[in-house]
């Protein structure tokens, strides 16, 4: 990033663009986008009611969602988090599957040995050896792309049988709002203040798709929960394939981000309309963008909605609107094709609502 | 050091002789355990057991699940993952390992999960010294382990099978770490006895799989939030436990020794009867110490010693019974219990329990070599009246306190 404007230019740290993986193929034209994609999911509830996540908190829907695909024979690893605080305080839980927590920088290891654990307890036949049973870690982006990175890292390069989902709300809201790893660019956190001289978080988001992607595990993807089609769709690939699995899903945070809790889901909308984003999935390697956007909305769209983002200048959102075209750009040049489109400053940055 | 007990000769299974190092026969034991879960990363001087038992899963020879972690800390969270999955598991780890691991040895108690753990013990860095003293297991006393301490090859042998047996028992569920001295029990090789026929350790140790497990027929939630309303209660029943689990410990020890012909209670007393002086130590130095009392003895005074083997649950009022006839109580204490009211751990813990004043002294940290004219002169110290109770000496150490 050569043309770095406004108070970022004394500290700021742009790591290069984040797909460049060597040797990523894409995949072929795909018959109907996940976006239309549709199978049928269970009436059955196994995410309950009565949580205690903020009001228009995305975990729960991610969490409901994602039972709904896995079904009851599902066991749940839990780091900590805001997800874990707030549905299993004793005596009671939200979660009518079987459901761990452990710590907070281990939910890969807890993962790896719950499922070596079933692939013994079968050969033993402790459990029965035809019954599948899916194991996944629900994990926050604190728990995921910082403390517990090294124990994902070591999960996916043994190849463990794990669906592992992140649930990444930019920070560590549990404790408060603090800076993470997945901090974007020019937020304002706790730990990353935004000040006279330093406009909030100097760095921008850790590509961790992309970082789990280049272990050259079978399936990755990156989903929102805007396009909740998209997203079920993608944890049902992600609990079919022989081998570790992740999904990178974003979710939006009320106290964390600072919107009004009615835009919960049209703020993560606008993240992907736009290019904020970008819904693809790694499927045996070959790449695919499953929601292009052929016309994008600024950045300035999704970034004024949030109190996070209120102290920046214009010349501030400016590199960051630099940044989200690089990352465009980057992802086109993979696909080969314009699957993003370019910005299209006369879209208003909220559509009236109707039919897709 | 085995305590003879009235058995049968027929009755105990038939053994074998043969020649092991600790740590290989602590391998042998978890194998024999049949194990079904092992993680482990490796570090001197433990890495020969997680080595072998690769070895044997590879071979073919233990059909379990062998993951090589990439770190201790997920080594315990693997084992915790696949115990509360109702898997027998297994780790090993020493020093800075254990160290790295600490976070989860407090869960693996709270969810009352019956994982098993060896320590070849070691101290902890700065300056890095790879060799064995109790630094280690030492920092594990407040966390509601069970904690052994074997004194040879044979016991930790032992020990490892006796301690799924206690673990996995309804009264009981809670993790159990066996230490034993990082290469001076961990790599000499030594005879041991094994039963011949490995379905006698299954029998008399079979996987009970009756705590509180992942299942997805009947959900639990493991690990949940515990309140300052609940969390009390609920760490209270794994100290009850723990309390508990010394009468556990003794059945189990002596069920052992009526079907493999070896025990060893909890602690292991030495010409303790008459004794107006008594050496209490742990781990494998406990030789050269009933040497000392036999030199003692032959020159007119009445020593005798005693082994600390089960160091939590502490068996306070069997020290109480052994040791309140006894005039002079000296710790050699193989860990430094930095700024303490004692600088040796068991000291200070047998000084609370004795209620009066207790002769201390330190040796071997770091491994430092020491033979049995050491402890010998520093026992006559404390016998002549020229070392006081109350205060922490020194044995080996330059410019020490002697």
């Amino acid at each position: 990033m050569s043309e770095v404007k406004g108070r970022f230019r004394e500290k700021i740290y742009i790591r290069r663009s984040h797909i460049s993986l060597p040797g990523i193929k894409v995949a072929e034209e795909y018959p109907g986008l996940y976006e239309y994609a549709n199978f049928e999911l269970p009436q059955e509830e196994l995410f309950l009611p009565g949580h205690g996540l903020c009001g228009s908190c995305t975990i729960g829907v991610i969490a409901r969602h994602m039972l709904k695909v896995l079904g009851p024979d599902t066991i749940v690893v839990n780091p900590t988090g805001c997800a874990e605080v707030s549905t299993v305080v004793y005596p009671r839980t939200n979660w009518a599957v079987p459901w761990i927590h452990v710590a907070f920088g281990n939910g890969g290891s807890v993962a790896s040995g719950i499922e070596a654990a079933i692939k013994v307890l079968k050969r033993r036949g402790v459990i029965d050896p035809g019954r599948k049973i899916n194991v996944v870690v629900f994990a926050g982006d604190g728990g995921t792309a910082d403390i517990g990175f090294q124990a994902l890292s070591g999960m996916l390069e043994r190849g463990h049988r794990v669906i592992y989902i992140m649930y990444d709300n930019e920070g560590y809201m549990n404790t408060g709002i603090q800076r993470s790893g997945t901090t974007p660019l020019g937020a304002s956190a706790t730990t990353s203040p935004a000040g006279k001289k330093v406009p909030g978080n100097v760095t921008h988001k850790k590509p961790m798709a992309a970082i789990a992607a280049a272990h050259g595990i079978p399936y990755v993807a990156t989903a929102n929960p805007a396009y909740v089609h998209d997203m079920v769709y993608k944890i049902k690939k992600a609990a079919e394939v022989d081998g570790p699995s992740f999904i990178h899903i974003l979710q939006s945070c009320t106290p964390g981000w600072r919107f009004e809790p009615k835009y919960a889901i049209r703020l993560l909308e606008l993240a992907t309309e736009t290019g904020y984003w970008i819904n693809y999935e790694i499927e045996h390697g070959e790449f695919r963008v499953t929601i292009p956007i052929p016309k994008r909305k600024r950045v300035k769209c999704f970034l004024e909605l949030q109190g996070r983002f209120k102290h920046l200048k214009p010349e501030e959102i400016e590199t960051i609107q630099k940044i989200i075209d690089r990352d465009v750009e980057e992802i086109n040049k993979i696909v080969g094709k314009e699957v993003i489109g370019p910005v299209d400053p006369e879209l208003p940055c909220i559509t009236p609502r109707g039919p897709r | 050091m085995t305590i003879q007990l009235p058995i049968q000769k027929e009755e105990v299974v038939k053994q074998k002789r043969i020649a092991l190092t600790g740590n290989h026969a602590v391998a042998l034991a978890v194998k024999m355990a049949r194990a079904e879960v092992i993680a482990a990363y490796p570090i001197t001087p433990q890495t020969p057991v997680v080595e072998k038992l690769a070895e044997y899963v590879n071979n073919g020879e233990l059909d379990a699940e062998f993951i090589p972690v990439e770190s201790e800390h997920s080594a315990m969270s693997a084992v915790i993952g696949a115990s509360a999955m109702g898997a027998r598991t297994f780790t090993e780890t020493s020093s800075q390992g254990l160290a790295h691991m600490y976070e989860n040895l407090p869960i693996a108690v709270g969810m009352r999960l019956p994982i098993v753990m060896g320590v070849a013990v070691r101290t902890y860095s700065a300056p890095i010294n790879v060799w064995g003293d109790y630094s280690d297991v030492m920092s594990m006393r407040e966390l509601g382990w069970i904690i052994y301490i074997a004194q040879t090859a044979q016991e930790a042998f032992d020990t490892v099978i006796q301690a799924y047996r206690v673990a996995e028992d309804s009264r009981v569920h809670l993790p159990v770490v066996v230490a034993y001295d990082g290469f001076w029990t961990s790599h000499v090789l030594q005879p041991l006895d094994v039963p011949e026929d490995e379905e006698e350790v299954v029998k008399f140790a079979p996987v009970t799989r009756n705590w509180v497990r992942l299942d997805v027929d009947n959900p639990a939630q493991l690990g949940a939030v515990g309140t300052p309303e609940w969390y009390w209660e609920i760490r209270w029943q794994a100290v009850e436990a723990l309390r508990g689990s010394l009468k556990v410990i003794e059945e189990v020890d002596y069920e052992y020794g009526k079907r493999f012909g070896r025990s060893y209670g909890l602690v292991t007393p030495y010409r303790l009867d008459d004794a107006e002086l008594a050496i209490v130590t742990y781990g494998s130095v406990f030789g050269l110490v009933k040497r000392v009392v036999d030199r003692l003895r032959s020159e007119g005074v009445r020593a005798g010693a005693l082994r600390v083997r089960v160091l939590r649950p502490w068996p306070g009022e069997l020290f109480k019974k052994l040791l309140s006839h006894v005039d002079k109580v000296v710790v050699m204490d193989r860990t430094i219990n930095h700024g303490g009211p004692l600088y040796g751990p068991v000291a200070v813990e047998l000084g609370a329990t004795l209620a009066r004043p207790i002769y201390s002294f330190l040796a071997t940290i770091g491994m430092r070599a020491i033979d049995s004219d050491m402890i010998y002169e520093a026992v006559m110290k404390v016998h002549r009246g020229l070392w006081a109770p109350g205060y922490t000496y020194t044995v080996g150490l330059r410019g020490g306190y002697e």
